[in-house]
């Protein structure tokens, strides 16, 4: 390990920090409430940062698949109590059809950015990287505050779009043009959509700062004897999640600019041969392509869906293998298969375009490729399951949120099979099928492993526990409320019933599901009202929760666990212990748990 | 004031909940935290169980009452090639869904925490890696196998007898044009579309293959038996042909025209009886948000027999002819032979069709 002592030399920094440091977190050095709470630099406070506005987009995100499935459940009702909160979008208390569709357009792109790129990557990375691997903080912590301020003002201006006259973008969360380059075709492509795009550059950038920090300090920062197979999964996941971000959100941003040229500057790189009724002209563009926007959107598109689900592959590994009291199964195949899975992620993303009319050799290509992903996911889901084998499991409530997530991932993950093979994904290509099958595995999963997160690391964050009757009641109505949501929608897929329909009620092919998405709808209520139950938890917890009095309540061997239990500002109060082992040696030689910081004894039988 | 009543039930809801749920606390600092976690571990560990047992109940219940509601019979050879690889990967991850579904689950209750037992420290096994990553790798083989080879037949060429009508979406309606006699589609320019002027389109009249195209809107008319081949395209934004029964879908995209064929096996008739259903349509769903009409974009394909056929096609006047009613040089004015003409051709290409 002298190698890692040269490399990762950064004892100056301890001696640095740590004499201003005790257990309180209280500095000698002076912190405003400004310096502290809003323009924070300390990574724990960023990570909070992060997942309180992530909360509160989940919110607002979910609150819109209420309205917008009240109105797919409830076709022929009307509820006055729309029109009197929603004004000219819900006349006669009956969502408009633009309503509608700003609605569904919101709600992808809160959820897939702002709640689980934004809300889980921030949080999560931003806690445990330091953490976990033993640094004070991370390598650019004032990068690190700028990353969430652009990510908050990307907030504020996407806020802001939804109080345009003519309202937020409302070509659904994929924006494809011509669609979102025209305003006449569309109001939502109006001013909401150079909100969307400007939006999304300031997410992108907060993207990058973050994911470029996240990066630098886990290959820089380790402490001494922290190798990198010695790192806990959560790392490798969020190491991988943060090089599929660098690498893929440049190539989206660079779509939307040229989709903004198309908009402002008359060029035509997505647009050719249009003739709009609403104005009946014909425009000038000719010589463009729309689907090359497709292929720049998908390629950040489908490496996106991996950016929201390896870090909570990664929380999942670790919340499980400390409550199973056993080390995670096949570590080196589980971090052989999240690197699998960040690669061949990169060179699926034509899969979403079969039906655009591409080559079908190239299609062929892509079948192959994608199908080849769920070798790793299966091997993963194998790794799960034997690490749960023979363990003695505490059920907390993230314990449970991560057998719900390889519940959910299982599910949803093998109709991907269905939908990257070409053959099918022709009848199934944006019907319900698909919407059951990404939301089961990456939206339900995704949350699942977020919860899993953060009722695991609460202790950490806030020195305080969350409830865990509430959690078990969050738990249990949502695996139960996400099946009964989702579970159904698969047959209207199978039915080719189309997503994004406002009404099927004159459609002899679909309209025979008319009970079905009153059910669906009644459920998707239920279960926001229990997220809305997690939100009080959470919050109510920060202040009375029950108090943590142990420095390592779950008896887990990573490092945040040999921190103080309120840690201040540069995490360790003397030196940073130096790790000895990996981070899974649970039930070893008869021992509940070997911390990662303890030397390896005389007469302890070899490591994994 | 039904809704202050729902909102007031709810908020007592919580409450109670709320006020349960610190009582728990309460109890279990009382009971000692040993005692209360085994508790409620072992109710967790019950519910595990019964969520399984619970599910795969309502999986095959679920399944009982929606069943008739999903597929229906493909409506088309490659829609029935298409079910029967379905119904493959349907077996395949069916399995694999039940096997590690009930071992998640079982695990979960079998190996909840105990006093007396210890947790078995086991942390690889290069032999059950290697198994379970052989074995996905040569199922998946086989379903890309079967899938490519059916992608390339329903993605290839369409038979040379194939009968073409090109189809147009525009916010929030199809346009659907046949050739005409001649068998050739008149050019057109997107620039000299004029909804005003009978010209939805943009035909250009100069060249004489168009004066025989016939255009209709929302309804258009194909032959039982006889392969179709639909060239798409879109007069503004992206919209997509999805045509469930037929099991096919493919994007209308301004500017770049695609293609799709298929091979409709029951007319209309027939699917209204094999469905029970006399309301049956052959739907055109557009599949591609387009806007905000996107829902209400139907067309309708009429599956006829050829006979039916002839006599429709008869009766269509060509889009030039509704523009210019009084031209001499218009084609469909001498209607008996113009119909004599269309009939021929599909009697002809009819017998080419037995022959194949």
């Amino acid at each position: 390990m002298s190698s890692d002592t040269i490399l990762h030399g950064h004892s100056d920094v301890v001696t640095s920090h740590d004499v201003h440091l005790d257990e309180h977190g209280a500095h000698h050095h002076k912190e405003t409430f400004i310096t502290k709470y809003i323009f924070s630099q300390d990574h724990k406070m960023i990570s909070k940062q992060f997942l309180i506005t992530g909360m509160i987009w989940a919110i607002i995100g979910g609150l819109m698949s209420v309205i917008f499935r009240l109105q797919l459940g409830y076709p022929d009702t009307t509820f006055p109590i729309l029109e009197d909160i929603f004004g000219k979008w819900a006349p006669g208390g009956k969502i408009s059809p633009d309503f509608y569709y700003a609605l569904v357009t919101m709600h992808g792109t809160i959820m897939v950015f702002f709640v689980l790129t934004g809300g889980l990557s921030g949080t999560f990375a931003n806690f445990l990287v330091p953490l976990q691997i033993g640094a004070r903080d991370m390598a650019a912590p004032f990068l690190n505050m700028l990353s969430y301020w652009a990510f908050f003002t990307a907030s504020i201006i996407m806020i802001s779009s939804l109080f345009l006259t003519a309202g937020p973008a409302s070509g659904g969360w994929t924006v494809y043009p011509p669609l979102s380059a025209l305003g006449d075709a569309t109001d939502g492509s109006k001013a909401g959509m150079d909100f969307w795009i400007v939006a999304m550059v300031f997410f992108v950038v907060s993207s990058l700062l973050g994911g470029l920090n996240y990066i630098t300090t886990i290959l820089n920062m380790r402490t001494k004897g922290m190798s990198m197979v010695r790192m806990p999964l959560t790392i490798w996941a969020l190491l991988f999640t943060a090089i599929l971000g660098v690498l893929s959100f440049p190539v989206l941003l660079s779509g939307l600019i040229l989709l903004l040229f198309d908009r402002h500057a008359g060029t035509s790189f997505y647009l050719s041969d249009i003739f709009i009724a609403s104005t009946q002209k014909a425009l000038p563009n000719e010589g463009g392509s729309a689907i090359l926007f497709q292929h720049l959107f998908w390629f950040l598109g489908h490496p996106e869906v991996y950016i929201i689900i390896l870090p909570t592959m990664g929380l999942v590994s670790e919340v499980m293998a400390v409550n199973s009291r056993k080390p995670i199964f096949g570590y080196r195949a589980m971090v052989g298969s999240l690197f699998a899975i960040c690669i061949l992620s990169l060179l699926v993303w034509a899969h979403h375009m079969f039906v655009t009319g591409m080559n079908p050799f190239l299609g062929s290509v892509f079948t192959l490729l994608t199908l080849l992903i769920a070798v790793p996911s299966a091997i993963k889901v194998f790794n799960w399951l034997t690490t749960l084998w023979k363990g003695n499991l505490r059920f907390t409530p993230g314990m449970l949120f991560s057998i719900g997530f390889v519940s959910m991932f299982i599910s949803g993950g093998l109709t991907g099979i269905f939908l990257g093979n070409s053959t099918l994904d022709i009848h199934l290509h944006d019907t319900y099928f698909n919407i059951a099958h990404f939301h089961l595995v990456m939206g339900v999963a995704a949350f699942f492993g977020m919860f899993a997160g953060v009722y695991h690391w609460f202790p950490k964050m806030y020195g305080r526990y969350m409830n865990n009757t509430m959690g078990y009641i969050h738990f249990w109505v949502t695996m139960i409320g996400a099946y009964l949501i989702f579970w159904p929608m698969h047959y209207e897929g199978l039915a080719g019933m189309p997503r994004r329909y406002m009404d099927y009620s004159n459609w002899v092919s679909f309209r025979q599901f008319e009970d079905l998405n009153r059910f669906i709808s009644t459920v998707a209520i239920v279960v926001f009202a229990v997220q809305l139950m997690f939100v009080f938890n959470f919050f109510y917890s920060i202040f009375k929760g029950r108090r943590v009095t142990t420095q390592n309540p779950w008896g887990a061997t990573t490092l945040e666990w040999t921190t103080p239990i309120r840690p201040g500002h540069g995490n360790w109060v003397s030196e940073i212990p130096e790790v000895h082992r990996w981070a899974y040696d649970y039930g070893k030689d008869g021992r509940e748990f070997i911390s990662q910081a303890e030397p390896v004894g005389s007469n302890e039988s070899s490591g994994h | 004031m039904s809704n202050f009543f729902i909102i007031m039930i709810l908020l007592l809801g919580f409450l109670i909940t709320f006020q349960i749920a610190k009582a728990s606390e309460y109890v279990s600092v009382l009971k000692g935290e040993k005692k209360a976690f085994e508790q409620q571990n072992r109710v967790n560990g019950f519910l595990m169980i019964a969520f399984l047992v619970a599910g795969l109940i309502g999986v095959y219940w679920c399944n009982e009452l929606l069943k008739g509601k999903m597929l229906g019979e493909a409506a088309s050879q490659h829609g029935q090639a298409m079910d029967k690889l379905l119904y493959v990967t349907l077996a395949i991850t069916g399995i694999v869904f039940f096997l590690t579904q009930i071992l998640l689950f079982w695990f979960a209750y079998r190996y909840q925490y105990s006093e007396k037992r210890k947790a078995y420290y086991f942390p690889h096994d290069n032999r059950l890696e290697v198994v379970w990553t052989a074995v996905p790798v040569i199922t998946l083989s086989i379903l890309v196998g079967f899938g490519l080879f059916y992608w390339y037949q329903i993605t290839g060429e369409a038979p040379k007898e194939a009968l073409q009508v090109e189809v147009t979406g525009k916010q929030f309606s199809w346009i659907f044009r046949y050739p005409g006699k001649d068998d050739v589609f008149g050019k057109k320019f997107y620039k000299n579309i004029d909804d005003g002027k009978n010209n939805s389109l943009g035909l250009i009249w100069d060249d004489p293959a168009t004066h025989d195209d016939i255009v209709v809107n929302n309804e258009m008319y194909a032959v039982v038996n006889r392969p179709i081949k639909l060239i798409i395209n879109s007069r503004d934004v992206i919209h997509d042909v999805g045509l469930a029964a037929f099991r096919m879908k493919m994007d209308a995209v301004p500017g770049t025209p695609t293609t799709m064929w298929f091979t409709p096996l029951y007319t209309t008739e027939e699917m209204k009886k094999k469905t029970n259903n006399p309301d049956f349509e052959y739907e055109i769903s557009c599949d591609q948000m387009c806007g905000r009409g996107h829902y209400t974009m139907r067309g309708i394909i009429k599956v006829v027999t050829p006979v039916d056929f002839i006599l429709w096609k008869a009766k269509q006047k060509s889009n030039y002819a509704l523009v210019f009613p009084n031209t001499e040089t218009m084609p469909s004015k001498d209607t008996t032979k113009t119909v004599a003409a269309v009939a021929d051709k599909d009697a002809l290409s009819k017998t080419s069709l037995k022959t194949n």
